[in-house]
């Protein structure tokens, strides 16, 4: 029975079971006239039985797709024929991955899967027998579940509350998921690097000046050792991300300053939804104009001046990620300037004060916590930013403090260690998990600490 | 400030103080106009790169729209496509139709003899002219015989030519020799040159020739990529969202979640990416490059929008509302479900909307679960092997071909006019249906 089917006629029945339930429940109350008799509406019966039609059905088909195939797969294993039968690990998942190519009807025809073609339809029978067992014990569940709940509508079963009981359940999970993407993060990351770290020494990668992920393919191949010297990543991400809060500091703050406490409401009112387009062109369009704009343009210029450009300078991606963080920058600010209390102005500008006076000795001291958070979240989006460096920026690890040359960041080495064919168990790819640690842990510290201070900045004026 | 009013010599300290404030007073009216003028610099150089990185893709890309194409006289000999007599539908697919375009540009050129020169000629019209031909054939079975005149699109160097995106010689980047050359001034001279709408880059997928590459390919893989999304981060998100801001008690779990919810919202995106990778991919085992496993990575990663968007909304709900459910019987689910939930939900499906243009422009965690691959076919299901838009123009912008920059920019003008709708979508609800209390 295909799985669409099953689905379909597992929706049947819970549709049937609201039907009959709610017509049930009015039957007891003896018709409409008695409806009052009733302690929930006649619709809760009707979704009471449903619950039940649906709940232990689909509990069984999670379970089941999550479990079924490595217990399949076990069986096949023991049926592989004589030469494969002794094989372990990673070869043998090649082989099962052979066996499952074919029993899709995929296969290329070679001597490995000619020989394993027995297998397959052995495979093959054990999956048909998996799924009609399935959909007769997911029908049978729907229809006990139905049926259970079917005989215990009366008007005294307080249908309500079971109901609501689920919807508040099911609310529940819904609000803790944040909490386990959070720990999937932490583990999917912890976990490959802690793999990492037992092949490279933690303070190796840490403080190591010298980064070469390339790994040779013979192990008899020269420098086949591979570098994991992180530093020269970590100055590379600082490099780049100080030349863009250099661009996205004082611009984002000025406009800030300029909309709150200068521009007339008409000017603000164009002028805000122009500035927030910025914040909503895709990162891959200002990583494409940073790369074939920007860089030819900073290295003309240049060479212009006699100054030697890298085509991929940090300064032609510091500035194009600036002025991304510029609209990011400017309405945190803009929210923390207009919180201070006009009162405080007011009693500046009473003092005799011009308006640049008040702001600069008032208003910026008086928001500066806040100010200090925005700029922290800024500097975390910007470590964290990648396509922008991913297109535009160097691959080779320097260190270097000089914007005109190339440099790479963290996001980039990840990124060009994991796409592409891989092998999951090289260094190479599990030193991209240690460095998405490394990115995680330090904005993580960095959105905390933001957070703490405009936390602690609102409750301070309200 | 009229200082006739004031004794003379009352008090001469209060004298020396005007003086001095009087005296620095020209300096400090500079000072603030020096600072306002920062200010206004500051807008204006926003607003002017917003203008000056606009304008440079739309000049780069709006020329993408059409495509150079030539007017060719095809003869469809049984013959020359080497067919037999009885042609049914298989034997038509897999004739050789660059021979009948290769032996319609002979014609056009009798002058051209040798192999060399003969396969220059050939470079000027599409390689893949031969497979629009055939969809030509097979869709029309009964042109077999017949002599038609179609407009194939002509070889991308050619292309750029025409549009002036190159010059003639090797020095202002052209790729055509003066032979090639001198064929296309011929061609133009003929009126067989001309630029045509360019639809095959509305309906193709992926190619290696410029000339065939469309973004149809990663447009539906967006498009099943952002329902994945939208399916289980918008339902998920309400719920959360009704659970923290009408339910929950304040306690310390659930202060925790709140930490985290915030936190999520400023995790970067390729760390999404890692938990993709290490998780649905490794640990699930689910098939690499689908739209379905970006959906999920997307999911997680807009579920913090839409969820704090959602509290929004649900907080700008007054409490007299549901006082009044609760007055009249309802219990605190009933007045949830009935009677906040239906005042709350344009801001929430603002929210969602907002969070859907942002997936849709995300490509950071994509890369990490393999939507980067080369991949023709257009996907018909969330699990085929699919490209997203903003991958695809990430892809082109790596490819060393003069067209795809055109193409390229002309991508992202076309992700921008989704990006624009589905804002403006967001805008419209917002005035359409938000209520001031």
């Amino acid at each position: 029975m295909q799985f669409s089917t099953l689905l379909l006629i597992l929706c049947g029945l819970v549709v049937a079971s609201f039907v009959l339930a709610r017509r049930r429940a009015i039957a007891t109350a003896g018709g409409y006239k008695g409806i009052r008799s009733l302690h929930s509406l006649p619709a809760y019966y009707g979704y009471f039985a449903a619950m039940w039609a649906a709940g232990p059905a689909l509990l069984l088909l999670l379970l089941w797709s999550a479990a079924s195939d490595p217990i399949i797969m076990g069986r096949v294993v023991e049926v592989l024929p004589e030469p494969y039968r002794s094989i372990q690990g990673p070869e043998l998942d090649l082989v099962l991955n052979d066996v499952r190519v074919l029993a899709a009807g995929r296969g290329s025809g070679t001597e490995q899967q000619q020989a394993l073609q027995g297998t397959a339809a052995h495979y093959q029978s054990l999956q048909a027998a998996s799924r009609s067992l399935l959909a007769t014990l997911a029908i049978f569940l729907a229809l006990a579940g139905g049926l259970y709940a079917y005989r215990r509508i009366n008007p005294r079963l307080q249908a309500r509350n079971h109901v609501e009981r689920v919807i508040r359940a099911v609310l529940v999970g819904a609000s803790t998921i944040a909490v386990f993407t959070t720990l999937g993060i932490l583990l999917s990351v912890v976990f490959e690097a802690a793999r990492f770290f037992s092949r490279v020494p933690f303070h190796e990668f840490l403080f190591g000046m010298e980064w070469s992920p390339q790994t040779a393919i013979r192990a008899d191949q020269v420098g086949s050792s591979g570098a994991f010297g992180a530093v020269p990543l970590f100055t590379g991400t600082l490099l780049i991300s100080g030349v863009a809060m250099l661009v996205a500091v004082p611009i984002g703050l000025m406009i800030a300053i300029y909309l709150c406490e200068y521009a007339a409401p008409r000017v603000r009112a164009l002028v805000k939804p122009v500035l927030e387009i910025l914040a909503g062109i895709p990162t891959v369009v200002y990583g494409y104009f940073a790369a074939i704009t920007m860089a030819p343009l900073l290295r003309e210029l240049g060479q212009a001046l006699g100054l030697q450009v890298a085509s991929e300078s940090a300064l032609g991606v510091g500035l194009v990620m600036g002025v991304m963080i510029i609209p990011f920058v400017s309405s945190l600010s803009d929210d923390v300037i207009n919180a201070v209390p006009q009162s405080l102005r007011d009693g500046s500008l009473a003092l005799g004060a011009t308006a640049s006076e008040t702001i600069k000795r008032v208003v910026l001291p008086a928001a500066l916590p806040g100010i200090v958070g925005g700029v922290l979240l800024a500097i975390s989006r910007a470590i964290g930013e990648t396509m922008i460096v991913v297109m535009a920026a160097g691959l080779s690890a320097r260190m270097t403090a000089n914007p005109l040359e190339a440099v790479t960041t963290v996001t980039v080495q990840i990124v060009t260690l994991l796409v592409g064919d891989q092998e999951f168990d090289s260094s190479k790819t599990l030193a991209a998990f240690a460095l998405g640690l490394v990115l995680f842990l330090v904005t993580l510290l960095l959105n905390v600490v933001a957070l703490v201070v405009v936390r602690r900045y609102r409750e301070q004026y309200e | 400030m009229n200082t006739e009013l004031q004794p003379p010599d009352r008090n001469l300290a209060s004298a020396q103080v005007r003086q001095i404030v009087e005296a620095g007073l020209a300096r400090r009216y500079r000072r603030e106009r020096r600072f306002r003028a920062y200010g206004l610099l500051s807008v204006v150089s926003g607003v002017l790169f917003l203008g000056f990185l606009l304008a440079t893709i739309a000049l780069n890309g709006y020329s993408a729209f059409r495509q150079t194409k030539l007017q060719l006289d095809l003869d469809l000999d049984p013959v020359v496509l080497g067919l037999g007599d009885g042609a049914d539908a298989g034997v038509l697919a897999s004739a050789d139709y660059q021979a009948v375009v290769k032996a319609s540009l002979g014609r056009l050129f009798p002058q051209v003899v040798g192999r060399k020169e003969r396969r220059e000629l050939n470079a000027l019209v599409s390689a893949s002219a031969g497979y629009i031909l055939r969809d030509m054939v097979v869709a029309h079975p009964e042109l077999v015989g017949r002599r038609i005149t179609a407009w194939l699109p002509a070889d991308d160097t050619v292309d750029m030519l025409f549009k002036g995106r190159v010059g003639r010689g090797p020095d202002a980047g052209g790729q055509l020799n003066q032979a090639q050359l001198a064929w296309v001034d011929e061609l133009i001279a003929d009126g067989r040159i001309a630029l045509r709408f360019n639809t095959a880059f509305f309906t193709n997928g992926d190619s290696r020739e410029p000339e065939m590459a469309g973004i149809w390919g990663g447009t539906k893989g967006s498009f099943f990529m952002l329902l994945v999304t939208l399916v289980l981060s918008f339902p998920l998100g309400v719920s959360a969202a009704i659970y923290l801001e009408e339910f929950a008690p304040r306690n310390r779990w659930v202060d925790f979640i709140e930490v985290n919810i915030n936190n999520l919202a400023a995790v970067p995106s390729i760390v999404f990416g890692l938990l993709g990778l290490a998780v649905f991919i490794n640990f699930f085992g689910l098939p690499r490059s689908a739209p379905l496993v970006g959906g999920l990575v997307l999911s997680l990663m807009t579920l913090p929008v839409i969820i704090i968007a959602s509290r929004a909304a649900l907080r700008a709900v007054p409490p007299s509302v549901r006082e009044a459910a609760l007055g009249i019987g309802s219990s605190p689910m009933q007045m949830v479900f009935h009677h906040v939930l239906p005042l709350a939900m344009p801001g929430m499906l603002t929210g969602a909307i907002i969070g859907m243009a942002r997936a849709l422009g995300e490509s950071a965690p994509l890369l990490m679960v393999g939507m980067v691959a080369f991949i023709v076919d257009v996907p018909s299901t969330p699990l085929d092997p699919a490209t997203v838009l903003p991958v695809q123009i990430y892809l082109w912008a790596d490819s060393p071909e003069r067209a795809f920059a055109e193409r390229t920019s002309a991508a992202i003008l076309v992700l921008l006019g989704f990006l624009l709708v589905m804002n403006m979508a967001a805008v419209w609800l917002r005035s359409r249906f938000e209520r001031h209390w």
